[in-house]
């Protein structure tokens, strides 16, 4: 099914998706001092409102260094392709009714293919770098990302079971009587935990891991080209918070206001979820974090699909 | 599972706590008076200046930011012809004032002194010398000290005999 | 050498000295202070206690000021013993009682010895809370200033002034706690040594009045170890640059030369270095004007002026360094080198080289002129010429009466006894000179004659002690007499000294000197000879050759060479201004190196700034041919730099591409040892630029130098990194090595505890003993082990008054006579002006009277000058002051009329 204007959609999603991705920077950032009891920027523009606008200010007027011993064409291409990925994974968002670039019948799976390439951003910019640091980050996402992605999508099955199919605008559609956090806690559960692995969110950020990596993958890089990083990075937040609030959440879904609000503040409910547990939590050793998603999250999502189907099964026949 | 539940609902908590951070230039912070901020130079009761160049504080300073030459006015008073502190080298430690024997460097609780051009750190004399007698009101090396100067002749200062008659030879 | 036990350890120590002078070579640290290491003990500050036991099991023991008890074998002292301790600490409070709040305005502050013995006593707390008694100040002359509310009485002063020094208008005044050291009214210091009251007074009485308006503490100077450049005798001196400038001049212990003292030329003769008057530009005559012009536009000229030439001269300089002068020769080649000192003079110096060459009686040193019991001085004024060799002399006759003193078991150190002992009583002093000197007054007998007269009472002398000697006919009877009375003191001499040197311009002279000690020598009786010289490397100019200065003006007259190179020489103080101004408007082109904007570098093409001796390196030799090295002690500005570096440069640009090798000092040292063998041993005077200490150099600021970071923060903030120094092993900074250098490297006196001059004591291995490892300097003269014999025998004929002439001498003047140090204020408000002088009969008969303005000729040109008549004079001789202005560029002895001015 194509959306009914999909160039409006395209650039009308593309321009908010980009702004709350930077205005997330200043948001985190607020949130975070608010939540150790401190301001934090609040001095450029009405409560530091225009601090991003600064920072960018400032990575753009920085020296573009590309390390001399670098692979030069790689080192340029990575942070590009993060950016890609997770932009392109926003295109088979159901954001409202009629709010969609393209209604994919198998949105669901393109958006796991999505961000599984991703991967490749940090795993060649790490290899790039020629820098073992760098490298050793990479190799962290490398393991890190196959290893969540695994049961990220066997944590999504439960939903396919429910809804029938891998469109997400069926999803939503098949939340009409009852979100399916209801009936897949678990999954919800399961798949929180993958997006965090799978944006490399604290507390799973080991490819950066600046206590002890000095900054992963993306330690030589400087300038706009970290910037794209930066903003790759809060961009998968978004569109983890979107999948969120669409599978689990009922989608654009609520009583008296319009949809696309309901959208906006479930996700951003999620965003500021994030943010908190950032603030929080403290990151797991790689040896953890390898151990919960093959000795328990995996098994949970596997025992998840098979009640899930059971009970379908039993119920629904 | 829970304990990390706890957490985040600990941190949340923190939204309605008051925050620790002082809006700086809004509200200043409260600088005791020996607080060791910018060093000025002042001068006595008199009005003149106290400094002597004795170059001690010179000495004193550990990172060697002070560099003064002495001249004599010509009345015996000695003053510095010109005294340069490198503030982009100070490390505001107060040796220099704790070696002052005329009471003449002193350092101030300020420390507002920011400059866009770090040349612009490097103060001369006319740049550090102030109109008043700063932390210790009173005091005046001139009248401790056993040197004749303008105003000032042998015998005169504070406890001393006036001066020896050479002439007279009664035990 | 005896043993003595301090604090019950043993240790060895000379027997002939006292337990203080032990105690401090020994490294302890006693403090004391009317104690000096060149003036003896006298007891009188009560500072020096320490606690005598007379046995091993004396527990008790009683206090004894060290500096004066004899450190005899056996002697048992405790210098930690609480009583002693608290003992000292009660006199230096007492002492300090009466101190005033100074400290911070006091010049002595950072190097005074009060301070570091008031430190080392442990006294910090006034508990004294009464009046202090006050003194009103003296005005003592340009060098020294007064501040007398400073005294502690020690004494020291007097004695070095009155007893040392030989001064008589400076005494000590009043009575008990109020004793006043000043003069009997306001007035200069009359002794050329006054400037020395600085360093022996202990505390800020007596401090250096030129220093005080440029002001700067000893812990913030540059030094470098160096040798004075205002006369020929080499004493060592530290100078101090702050800021750029020149600070000060202060002593450098040198065991066997200066000591502890230096004369007031040579403490404040270096204000040139500062003068407004320096050339710090090259400068490149166009359109008839000398204008500035980079280092690269003067090496360009040059190197048009060098290929283009036929032929290239070089005029050198008894006041540059060897190198300085050798790099010349190197330049012009050795055929086209001139001495740049007339014949005459040069005649003189190779005539004391030969007898210095011969070995029939070893140059002696100013230290050995001390310990020498009859001296014979023919011909010279000492105090004028080379000053600091009067101070050594006046102690010589000290060696008569110490013999008394032995034959009581007096110690020599004792010194109020030993000179309640010998109240006037003096060893023998002869003076024979022109006129009256200023060591007259311990003189035991003096003569007053015409050069020629003075050489024929030197030949008669020897006559008297050897007849083989040759005779001198047609002697006075008063002459005979004082030859007979002069012979006598020589030969019951154990060490007698004969002292010329080249001031009366006679050959003749010196020829006398020199059969005097022959006729020592043929009588077996060891002597020493001392001939001074003009400046500071006459001998090292004589050594080095090369020809008249004669010859440079005759091959410029015969068009033989078109281009003159002239190397930090003043040719109109040396020649008379025809024949300079024939030289210098005759060549095609000149090039002159100099210090000094003067009458030469004025009428030069291309003036080449040259660094003063505080501003490079080099050697110097001399007058007893000993070669020592002055290390540079700041860095100058840019387009000045050291007379050889301009000279290599220059044959750089003539295409003798091989000279760049000469990159630093050593190199030119090492190319002069091959090309000049008799200088060959000047590269020993010093460790090259190789050499450190613990893998560092030797740092040339004291440990805490301040205001690194700000003294050239004005302009940048950048600190700059401190220059490199290729042509020494010293650094322009406070990093280096914290050892102890070698004695030629020692850039200044300091050491934990000791601030002050004092602090001499730790570098040398006796107190007032050689520097350790050997005082600086090498001898470039080896005497001959198999001496000529033979007598010199032209006896010059009695010396005729002319019919209506007189013979004019020069007479050198401490201060005036030196053409360095006249550009230092106070040198210039203490030079006399110029005037003749003349016998008061003389100006009787001539109808002429005191300040008259009278006229004379010599070599065709006509002089004027105010007329002074002096009873002292021998008739038939005038005299007018050397190097005064106008009066310069005259050859003397010469004979002329003198006519009143209308």
């Amino acid at each position: 099914m194509i959306s009914p204007h999909p160039i409006a959609a395209l650039i009308g999603i593309l321009i908010v998706v980009l702004s709350i991705a930077s205005g997330l920077i200043w948001i985190e950032r607020r949130l975070l001092a608010l939540w150790q009891d401190r301001y934090g920027p609040n001095r450029v523009g009405p409560f530091g409102l225009f601090q991003v606008l600064a920072d960018t200010i400032k990575l753009l007027a920085k020296e573009d260094w590309i390390p001399p011993f670098a692979d030069k064409p790689v080192f340029i291409i990575a942070p590009a392709i993060i950016m890609v990925t997770v932009l392109m994974s926003f295109a088979v968002l159901p954001v409202a009714p009629g709010i969609i670039i393209s209604d994919l019948s198998v949105a669901l799976l393109f958006f796991l293919a999505m961000s599984s390439l991703g991967v490749y951003s940090i795993v060649l910019a790490g290899w790039a770098s020629d820098n073992k640091y760098s490298l050793l980050g990479g190799l962290r996402a490398a393991a890190q990302m196959l290893s969540y992605e695994v049961f990220m999508g066997l944590s999504l099955m439960g939903i396919v079971l429910l809804a029938g199919s891998f469109s997400l605008t069926d999803i939503v559609h098949a939340q009409q009587r009852i979100w399916f956090i209801v009936p897949q806690f678990l999954g919800f559960l399961l798949f929180l935990v993958a997006g965090l692995a799978e944006t490399r969110r604290l507390p799973f950020d080991l490819p950066e891991a600046e206590s002890e990596l000095v900054a992963g993958f993306h330690s030589e890089y400087s300038g706009m080209k970290f910037g794209m990083f930066f903003v790759g990075e809060y961009l998968g937040i978004t569109l983890i918070s979107a999948m969120i609030t669409i599978l689990f959440f009922g989608g654009w879904m609520g009583p008296v206001l319009p949809p696309i609000v309901w959208f906006l503040i479930k996700t951003f409910f999620f965003l500021g979820l994030f943010i908190l547990i950032r603030a929080s939590l403290p990151r797991p050793r790689f040896d953890q974090l390898m151990a919960w998603a093959w000795k328990l999250m995996l098994p949970l999502a596997l025992a998840n699909l098979l009640v899930t189907g059971a009970v379908l099964l039993a119920f629904y026949r | 599972m829970f304990s990390i539940v706890r957490t985040l609902w600990d941190v949340f908590l923190h939204s309605f706590q008051r925050r620790v951070t002082r809006q700086y230039p809004e509200q200043p912070a409260y600088l005791p008076p020996r607080w060791r901020g910018r060093i000025v130079l002042s001068r006595d009761p008199d009005g003149g200046e106290r400094c002597v160049a004795c170059y001690l504080c010179a000495i004193a300073c550990p990172v060697d930011c002070i560099a003064l030459q002495a001249t004599e006015d010509s009345n015996g008073r000695r003053y510095p012809e010109f005294f340069r502190i490198n503030f982009s080298r100070c490390i505001f430690c107060g040796y220099c004032e704790d070696a002052c024997p005329t009471y003449a460097i002193q350092l101030t609780p300020d420390f507002e002194m920011s400059e866009y051009k770090r040349q612009n750190l490097v103060y001369e004399k006319e740049d550090l010398l102030i109109s008043g007698t700063g932390k210790y009101p009173g005091y005046n090396f001139w009248r401790v000290a056993g040197v004749q100067i303008d105003g000032k002749d042998k015998g005169q200062s504070e406890r001393e005999e006036p001066p020896t008659d050479l002439r007279q030879l009664l035990p | 050498m005896a043993i003595i036990y301090i604090d019950d350890k043993p240790h060895q120590a000379d027997a002939k000295q006292n337990l203080l002078h032990a105690c401090l070579s020994l490294g302890f640290n006693l403090p004391y202070f009317c104690w000096h290491p060149a003036l003896g003990s006298v007891g009188a500050c009560r500072q020096c206690a320490v606690k005598q036991f007379r046995t091993p099991d004396d527990k008790h023991g009683h206090l004894v000021m060290a500096c004066m008890i004899p450190a005899v074998e056996g002697t048992r002292i405790s210098i930690h013993d609480p009583e002693a301790v608290a003992f000292r600490a009660g006199i230096i409070e007492g002492m300090m009682q009466n101190h005033p709040h100074d400290c911070p305005v006091c010049d002595e502050g950072g190097e005074c010895h009060l301070q570091d013995m008031t430190v080392m006593t442990g006294h910090n707390y006034r508990r004294y809370d009464f009046p202090k008694r006050t003194f009103r100040n003296q005005y003592l002359g340009p060098f020294v200033n007064h501040e007398m509310n400073r005294c502690i009485q020690c004494y020291r002063c007097v004695r070095f002034y009155r007893e040392y020094a030989g001064g008589n208008d400076f005494n000590v005044f009043g009575i008990r706690n109020t004793a006043y050291f000043g003069r009997y009214q306001d007035g200069v210091l009359e002794s050329e040594f006054a400037g020395n009251l600085d360093e022996v007074c202990p505390t800020g009485v007596f401090t250096d009045a030129t220093h005080k308006h440029h002001y700067t503490r000893k812990w913030d100077l540059q030094f470098a170890p160096s040798v004075c450049v205002h006369c020929g005798l080499g004493c060592n001196i530290s100078p101090g640059e702050r800021y750029g400038t020149l600070r000060r001049i202060v002593n450098r212990y040198h065991g066997d030369i200066n000591g502890y003292f230096l004369c007031d030329r040579g403490r404040h003769g270096s204000e040139f270095v500062n003068s407004d008057q320096r050339i710090r530009q090259a400068r490149l005559r166009r359109n008839g004007q000398l204008q500035a012009v980079s280092k690269a536009e003067a090496l360009e000229h040059i190197r048009q002026v060098l290929t283009s030439s036929s032929r290239v001269i070089g005029i050198g300089s008894p006041r540059a360094s060897l190198e300085a002068n050798f790099a010349l020769r190197a330049a012009v080649g050795e055929r086209n080198f001139f001495a740049g000192i007339f014949q005459r003079e040069l005649r003189l110096l190779n005539r004391v080289l030969d007898v210095l060459r011969n070995g029939l009686a070893p140059a002696a040193s100013l230290r050995e002129m001390e310990n020498s019991d009859a001296v014979l001085v023919l011909g010279e004024d000492v105090t004028n010429y080379a000053p600091r060799m009067a101070l050594s002399l006046r102690q010589s006759v000290r060696q008569g009466p110490m013999a008394m003193a032995d034959k009581l078991k007096i110690p020599h150190w004792l010194d109020h006894s030993v000179r309640e002992l010998a109240q006037d009583s003096k060893g023998p002093l002869f003076i024979a000179s022109i006129a009256a000197t200023r060591l007259d007054d311990v003189a035991s007998e003096t003569y007053h004659a015409a050069p020629d007269e003075l050489a024929r009472l030197g030949f008669a002398v020897a006559h008297k002690l050897d007849d083989n000697a040759p005779a001198v006919s047609g002697l006075t009877l008063e002459q005979t007499a004082l030859a007979e009375r002069i012979a006598q003191a020589l030969r019951s001499a154990r060490q007698p000294l004969i002292v010329s040197g080249l001031s009366c311009h006679s050959t003749a002279v010196i020829s006398a000197a020199a059969n005097i000690a022959q006729a020592l020598r043929r009588t077996g009786q060891p002597s020493r000879v001392t001939f001074t010289v003009p400046e500071c490397n006459s001998v090292g100019l004589a050594l080095l050759g090369g020809r008249p200065l004669e010859d440079a003006f005759a091959a410029v007259r015969n068009r033989a060479a078109d281009t003159v190179i002239v190397l930090e020489n003043d040719l109109y103080r040396r020649a008379s201004v025809q024949d300079v101004d024939a030289l210098l408007l005759g060549a095609k082109h000149v090039i002159v190196l100099d210090h000094l904007t003067n009458a030469t570098s004025t009428k030069a093409e291309l003036v080449l700034p040259a660094a003063t001796f505080a501003e490079s390196d080099g050697t110097l030799v001399n007058n007893e041919a000993r070669a020592q090295r002055f290390f540079q002690t700041f860095v100058p500005q840019p387009d000045v730099q050291e007379s050889w570096r301009w000279l290599r440069d220059a044959i750089i640009a003539s295409g003798r591409q091989d000279f760049a090798a000469w990159e630093n000092l050593d190199h030119v040292i090492a190319s002069m040892a091959v090309e000049v063998p008799a200088l060959a041993a000047a590269s020993k005077a010093a460790p090259d630029a190789t050499f450190r200490m613990s893998g560092a150099k030797v740092p040339r600021q004291p440990e805490r130098y301040s205001g690194r970071t700000a003294m050239l923060a004005n302009i940048d903030l950048s600190e700059p990194k401190p220059p490199d120094d290729p042509d020494s092993p010293l650094s322009f900074s406070m990093e280096g090595s914290p050892d102890q250098p070698p004695s030629p490297l020692i850039p200044f006196a300091w050491s934990p505890g000791w601030n002050s001059y004092q602090a001499w004591n730790k570098f040398q291995e006796e107190i007032a003993g050689p520097l350790r490892g050997g005082n600086p300097g090498v001898p470039l003269v080896e005497a001959a082990a198999q001496p000529q014999q033979e007598y010199v025998r032209d006896v010059p004929a009695p010396f005729q008054p002319g019919d209506g002439e007189w013979l004019i001498v020069p007479f050198y003047h401490i201060f005036g006579s030196e053409e360095l140090s006249i550009h230092s204020h106070g040198v210039k408000q203490l030079s006399p002006g110029a005037y003749l002088a003349m016998n008061d009969k003389d100006a009787e008969r001539a109808r002429l009277r005191p300040e008259d303005r009278i006229e004379f000729t010599i070599a065709a040109i006509s002089y004027q000058a105010a007329l002074k008549v002096r009873a002292d004079l021998p008739q038939g001789i005038a005299a007018i002051p050397a190097g005064i202005e106008p009066l310069q560029g005259i050859q003397l002895p010469d004979w002329s009329r003198i006519v009143r001015v209308a």
